[in-house]
């Protein structure tokens, strides 16, 4: 019943690049929980896009950067 | 142990209620049929079932709030951010109550056709006790895959 989501991210590697931030330091910059942010990196939870855009302002970066998202056709137009 | 780490630590207040809650309906329903099926009152329908199903409704919502008061406050001890509810609890628990409130409907349907047929109160208000106890551990049972699994993606 439960589909994985198709969503990727890239927060762990995000959060040692940035003073190797804890878990539960995003978590409360977000404010969500940290089993919230666990859930997220192991790709068991997909965020709203304004939570998302909140964790991609935590690092500076653009949504890109943290979240990726595979194309499901060859040769897709951006 | 390590039940009291998952239940102190690393679970988040609104998966420790979804537990607590499934538990007592599971153990409610349990005392429930003991009592009504030790009685010694004559047949199945003569029993005083209604005393027993006030009774057992009753203590389970008392042991809810008190179990699920004690267990934040144990939670809080460790961590501080222990109540914190956000979006991922809000759609688990919606999630978890559209599964649960299918067997409130079912119960009520089936009690409807009971009526219908002219059954002995009896079997109307089991039956639609049943529906409780089924939407609350199944509800609970979704909230808990929800959270262990991730919720489903239609």
């Amino acid at each position: 019943m439960v589909k994985p989501t198709r969503v990727s991210n890239r927060i762990r590697a995000l959060r040692a690049t940035h003073g190797e931030m804890t878990q539960a330091e995003l978590a409360d910059r977000i404010g969500v929980t940290r089993q919230t942010v666990i859930a997220i990196e192991q790709g068991r939870y997909s965020p709203t896009l304004e939570l998302a855009f909140q964790i991609a302002r935590v690092f500076g970066v653009g949504l890109d950067a943290v979240f990726q998202y595979p194309d499901t056709h060859e040769g897709a137009s951006r | 142990m390590s039940i009291i780490f998952y239940m102190g630590v690393d679970v988040s207040a609104q998966e420790k209620n979804a537990w607590i809650l499934g538990v007592i309906a599971v153990l409610g329903y349990a005392v429930y049929l003991g009592l009504l099926l030790s009685s010694d009152a004559g047949a199945l329908t003569e029993r005083p079932y209604a005393p027993i199903m006030l009774w057992t409704i009753g203590s389970g919502i008392l042991a809810g709030i008190v179990i699920n008061i004690l267990v934040g406050i144990i939670a809080g001890m460790f961590r501080r951010d222990a109540r914190r509810v956000d979006q991922r609890d809000r759609q688990i628990a919606r999630f978890g109550d559209q599964v649960g409130q299918s067997f409130v409907v079912l119960g009520a349907v089936s009690a409807l056709v009971l009526a219908m047929l002219k059954a002995d109160s009896f079997w109307i208000a089991n039956v639609i006790y049943l529906g409780f106890v089924l939407s609350a551990v199944l509800g609970s049972v979704s909230k808990v895959l929800g959270y262990r699994r991730g919720l489903p993606e239609w």
